[in-house]
């Protein structure tokens, strides 16, 4: 038998059904990889074990009674933007400093529902500001991939969900929950050799994510493979009455989706993607995955994005804005960390100048700045105009296709010490991820390949809004063809 | 649109973060940095373009739910966390109005 | 004839606009399942969402937004069928957000009109520009402690309907009368229980003066004024203010002034020193509020009479213009008298209501609300009195006896043998005694002393304990001394 850290979650739930591992055992090997691993990659910045051996234990009784449920033993990690009841949680923020939530996110309730197991809360940029995960107060995550020709070279696993991304490609858990703002899962998963999924705006429920830009919020799973996606998302997703932006739809089949094929498919290549200056591997890497999908007997279509290149600077105008206000409330008075002041306005200024991290400050400042008086309908109200032309161009799009095929991100995990002149050379990590969450359509990377470096890049699927079926299904396709094996060098 | 050092410091009031003297020419770099790029929105033609406001890719509308008692009743779980407080009341420096 | 204020220089007029702020009535917040009760323990009605968590998000409540409806049309208001809510961002330490979810740019009622009786009895319109829900903030004590506020975020998330007016009114009656209009709508609406001891109703009001024929001159806005008799006292005091820094030759800046109740004078806020700005944008967690205008039809059908629809119908029955007005005033003294009045004379019911039962009321220091008399009982006084049982003045004292234990006035009647004798022969008898009594004034009165037919109308009731029916006793008296 496969050692527990290496199962998928499909696997282990196979092995769990025929008994052939317990949720014990599982949640005790990954316990034990991350006390080993963690104090390295940074991964996880609350282990919860006591907590997770008692949940694994419940779950084997549950199991032994029949009663298991979906996901009824998967060591799963959380990303520490979700609140978990009577569990430290800290958004990556030295705000929050030593908030426990008295309630529990709806994502994660329903896996807990669902009978997965907590290892822990997982690193993450602060407020999930952040495409490299250095931006955290609890210090970097680092990727367990390396360079080939430069092995001691510390990589950054992406953000912000670089904590989830880094635990899952080094073993440290079957699977995790992340959120996407601007292409937060998409870009560690790529980073790290793993999938991820940002679904439709809508599908997961945002209640009890600590919010960064309410409109463009998404949580959705990493995991090693497409299909554990789909088992992860299906738990994760559902109609929530406490979002008043949740969508009032039945949850389908994902898993179901992922090996349909993609035959008679019409998919996108959108011109605008080939950016000037991207590598040349990441180009050929698009090409063969497009090849792969005509070998299944999917269709390729060139198409449009006329607005893409906007979609960046817009991004920078809308989540700020909505960034700056849902950071108002951290403030020194309900919870979270206080700096005292020789009065009230005084406590409120320490407090955010202290608890708030230099990349957190700069976005709430830009956000404050173009939501201000005379600069409204410059930044903002224009920012939005260009973001309803960007989800026009997809809308355009799915007249002719039914997915779009493009490159996850414009290059391969970069170094800690690179891109950290200048905040907009950072910002263009999210140039291929970004413009799905404008647009609320759900994004799904796959690990297609690795780089001359060895270092694993991905391909990403875009997809009609509530059509991650179609999603998976390419996604699946791809996964297939690519058949990606390659694993980090720091691995449980 | 070039932020001077002033307005700087007019956005970090607004925004409630305390800005020392020395943090100001950095922070304002930074931001015109950004501002810069962000400027090229302006060639974007938008006239006669509704604005979308909200992530939801369809455009939704708002769901109601019942005028019903359904939450409250936990002082003791909203105060939990606070910094100060003085019994059931959270407690900051005196506000003069 | 303009109200002026008379400065050193000559006649200032005053330009007032009001916003009025009105807690929807409702069993739970705006957007959080929360209790909205007035006077519960600290922190007990809070919600995550009230007291601005992290990943809290609001959720509508359907009850507000149908409120706010009825208000618009109890206004005379445009329903707007799309309206959103916005993000007003400023910090404060009752705002736990650091933002009110409020409706800035999309309102859901729009312009509407309401018209106001003044004392001398002519009518005003004073134009509303638009009614939006909001969110209530929550309470700072600042007395409890002495370097510290203490913060309860009970009324945090409670909605509350403002309502803005055009700068309409001329003079503080006017802007009391309009505010009084207020609340009589949305109390007969039912939409809010305007009591504005309790904080369920408080005005801004925003004030300027001119001279005559002027534009509008810079005004100020004197925030949180809690009853009406306030609002007239400090448009006069921030009027006279004005007044007096632009005849000093000064300028009267734009600002935000607190009514000091206690001298009866405005003063500028410290707190809110700070330029506004306060970043408005559409509150993203909020997609548009909806409506179909079918629904709204049905609010509409389902409005209670209103006081002016009901001031009209009461005209046309008889009553006068000030009955009409009185009986209106409250939706519960208008509910009182439609119960005492249905099936009987109007007229009748509207002078027994404000006259004995007022006059009772106003003695007992009682209110309409724990009526001494119920209005059953009252109808049934009045029946006593129609059908001849009892007369006017036997009708006064039974209702006296009403006042002490609320009974049935037929019973009382009947204990107290008050009924009033219908009887002529019995009344004859009486009479024919009195005149026997009396042949020497009965000789005077044949000779034309005809005063003296009080005399004999006195001296038959006085027989009779006061219970013979006055109209009878004067017939049989006209008849026997004829």
């Amino acid at each position: 038998m496969m050692r527990p850290t290496d199962l998928t979650i499909a696997q282990a739930l196979d092995a769990l059904d025929r008994r052939e591992v317990s949720a014990v055992e599982l949640a005790t090997a990954f316990l034990d990889a991350i006390e080993r691993l963690n104090p390295r990659l940074n991964a996880y910045i609350t282990v919860t074990a006591e907590q997770a051996l008692e949940t694994a234990k419940a779950s084997d009784a549950r199991r032994a009674k029949g009663e298991a449920g979906k996901l009824d033993g998967i060591p799963l990690g959380i990303k520490d933007l979700f609140c978990t009841e009577g569990t430290r949680t800290t958004a990556g923020s030295n705000i929050l400093d030593g908030f426990v939530p008295p309630y529990e996110s709806t994502v994660s309730a329903n896996l807990k529902r669902d009978g997965a197991v907590f290892l822990g809360k997982l690193n993450l940029d602060e407020f999930a500001m952040g495409s490299s995960n250095q931006t955290s107060a609890f210090g970097p995550v680092e990727n367990p991939w390396s360079r080939a020709n430069d092995p001691a070279k510390r990589l950054v696993p992406g953000g912000s969900s670089g904590g989830s991304a880094a635990a899952v490609a080094a073993r440290l858990a079957m699977g995790a929950t992340a959120t996407d703002t601007g292409g937060s899962i998409r870009q560690p998963a790529a980073f790290c050799g793993i999938a991820g999924i940002k679904p439709t705006y809508g599908r997961c429920s945002r209640w009890g994510i600590v919010a960064f830009a309410s409109s463009l919020d998404q949580a959705g799973p990493v995991a090693r493979t497409v299909e554990d996606n789909a088992i992860l998302l299906a738990s994760m997703a559902g109609f929530d009455p406490r979002d008043s932006t949740s969508a009032d739809l039945p949850v389908p089949d994902f898993r179901a989706a992922v090996g349909r094929g993609v035959k008679g498919l019409r998919i996108g290549v959108p011109e605008e993607y080939r950016i000037p200056g991207m590598a040349p591997e990441i180009e050929a890497l698009w090409q063969q995955g497009l090849d792969w999908l005509r070998a299944e007997g999917a269709e390729i279509v060139p198409i449009s994005l006329p607005h893409t290149k906007y979609a960046l600077p817009t991004y920078y105008v809308v989540a700020p804005a909505e960034a700056s206000s849902n950071l108002a409330r951290y403030d020194g008075v309900r919870y979270g960390l206080r700096e005292d002041g020789r009065d009230l306005k005084d406590l409120y200024e320490r407090t955010r100048a202290r608890g708030f991290g230099a990349e957190v400050r700069r976005r709430v400042m830009i956000g404050t700045y173009v939501l201000s008086a005379g600069y409204y309908d410059a930044y903002y109200l224009k920012a939005q105009k260009v973001r309803a032309l960007i989800r026009r161009d997809f809308e355009q799009a799915w007249e002719k296709v039914d997915a779009i095929v493009t490159p996850a991100t414009p290059s391969a995990a970069f170094a800690m010490d690179e891109k950290q002149d200048d905040p907009v050379t950072m910002y263009l990590n999210d140039v291929f991820t970004v413009t799905a969450n404008l647009a609320g359509l759900p994004g799904l990377a796959v690990p297609a390949g690795l780089d001359a470096q060895g270092l694993p890049l991905g391909l990403q699927v875009i997809g009609r809004a509530f059509d991650e079926e179609t999603v998976f299904a390419v996604g699946g396709a791809i996964e297939r063809a690519a058949g990606f094996a390659a694993k980090p060098g720091i691995m449980a | 649109m070039s932020l001077d050092a002033a307005t700087v410091r007019r956005v970090a009031n607004l925004a409630r973060l305390r800005l020392e003297d020395q943090e100001v020419g950095k922070l304002q770099a930074e931001l015109n940095g950004i501002l810069g790029w962000i400027e090229q929105l302006q060639q974007v033609d938008t006239d006669g373009v509704e604005p979308m406001a909200g992530g939801s890719p369809g455009g939704a509308a708002l769901r109601w739910r019942g005028d019903a008692v359904t939450d409250g009743g936990q002082a003791a779980k909203v105060l939990a966390n606070a910094p100060d407080r003085a019994g059931d009341w959270f407690a900051v420096p005196k506000v003069v109005e | 004839m303009t109200y002026t204020l008379e400065g050193t220089t000559g006649p200032w007029e005053v330009v007032i606009g009001l916003e009025v702020h009105a807690q929807v009535t409702s069993q739970a917040k705006l957007f959080s399942g929360a209790a909205t009760a007035f006077g519960a323990e600290p922190n007990s009605q809070v919600s995550f969402v009230d007291a601005g968590f992290p990943g809290m998000l609001p959720v509508i409540n359907a009850e507000c937004i149908a409120q706010a409806v009825r208000t618009g049309l109890g206004l005379n208001a445009e329903i707007h069928l799309w309206s959103r809510f916005d993000r007003k961002n400023y910090f404060y330490a009752d705002l736990p957000q650091g933002y009110q979810i409020s409706q800035y740019a999309h309102p859901i009622v729009g312009q509407g009109a309401v018209e106001v009786t003044l004392a001398d009895g002519s009518t005003k319109t004073i134009g509303i520009t638009r009614l939006h829900l909001e969110q209530d903030a929550g309470k700072s004590l600042h007395d409890q402690h002495p370097t510290k506020s203490y913060i309860d975020l009970n009324r945090s998330g409670v909605a509350l309907m403002e309502i803005v007016s055009e700068p309409d009114m001329r003079s503080p009656e006017e802007a009391g009368a309009y505010l009084a209009k207020l609340r009589q709508i949305m109390r007969y609406l039912g939409t809010c229980d305007g009591n504005m001891d309790e904080g369920s109703m408080r005005a801004d009001v925003n004030v300027s003066v001119r001279r005559a024929g002027e534009g509008y001159r810079t005004r100020c806005e004197v925030k949180n004024v809690n009853s009406i008799r306030f609002v007239m006292q400090a448009v006069e005091a921030e009027a006279r203010r004005q007044i007096e820094v632009w005849e000093s030759g000064g300028t009267v800046e734009q600002e935000t002034r607190l009514f000091d109740t206690a001298r009866g004078v405005t003063r500028s806020m410290r707190s809110k020193e700070d330029a506004h700005d306060y970043r408005y944008f559409p509150d993203p967690d909020l997609p548009p509020l909806v409506l179909e205008q079918g629904w709204v039809d049905q609010l509409k059908a389902g409005l209670p009479e209103l006081p002016d629809q009901r001031r009209a119908r009461y005209a046309a029955l008889g009553l006068s213009a000030y009955d009409a007005q009185v009986l209106t005033a409250e939706r519960e003294t208008a509910a009182f008298f439609e119960e005492v009045a249905h099936g009987r004379d109007a007229k009748a019911a509207a002078n027994w209501v404000t006259g004995d039962y007022f006059a009772a009321l106003n003695r007992l220091k009682r209110t309409v609300t724990d009526s001494p008399v119920s209005a059953k009982h009252l109808g049934e006084l009045l029946d006593l009195m129609a059908d001849g049982t009892l007369s006017g003045k036997l009708a006064k004292e039974v209702f006296e006896a009403m006042l002490e234990a609320d009974e049935a006035p037929g019973a009382i009647v009947e204990k107290r043998g008050l009924r009033q004798v219908t009887d002529s022969s019995a009344i004859e008898a009486v009479v024919d005694e009195v005149l026997a009594k009396n042949a020497d004034k009965v000789a005077d009165y044949r000779s034309g002393k005809d005063k003296l037919f009080g005399f004999f109308v006195g001296q038959t009731m006085k027989a009779m304990a006061g219970k013979g029916n006055p109209a009878l006793v004067n017939e049989v008296l006209k008849r026997r001394l004829a």
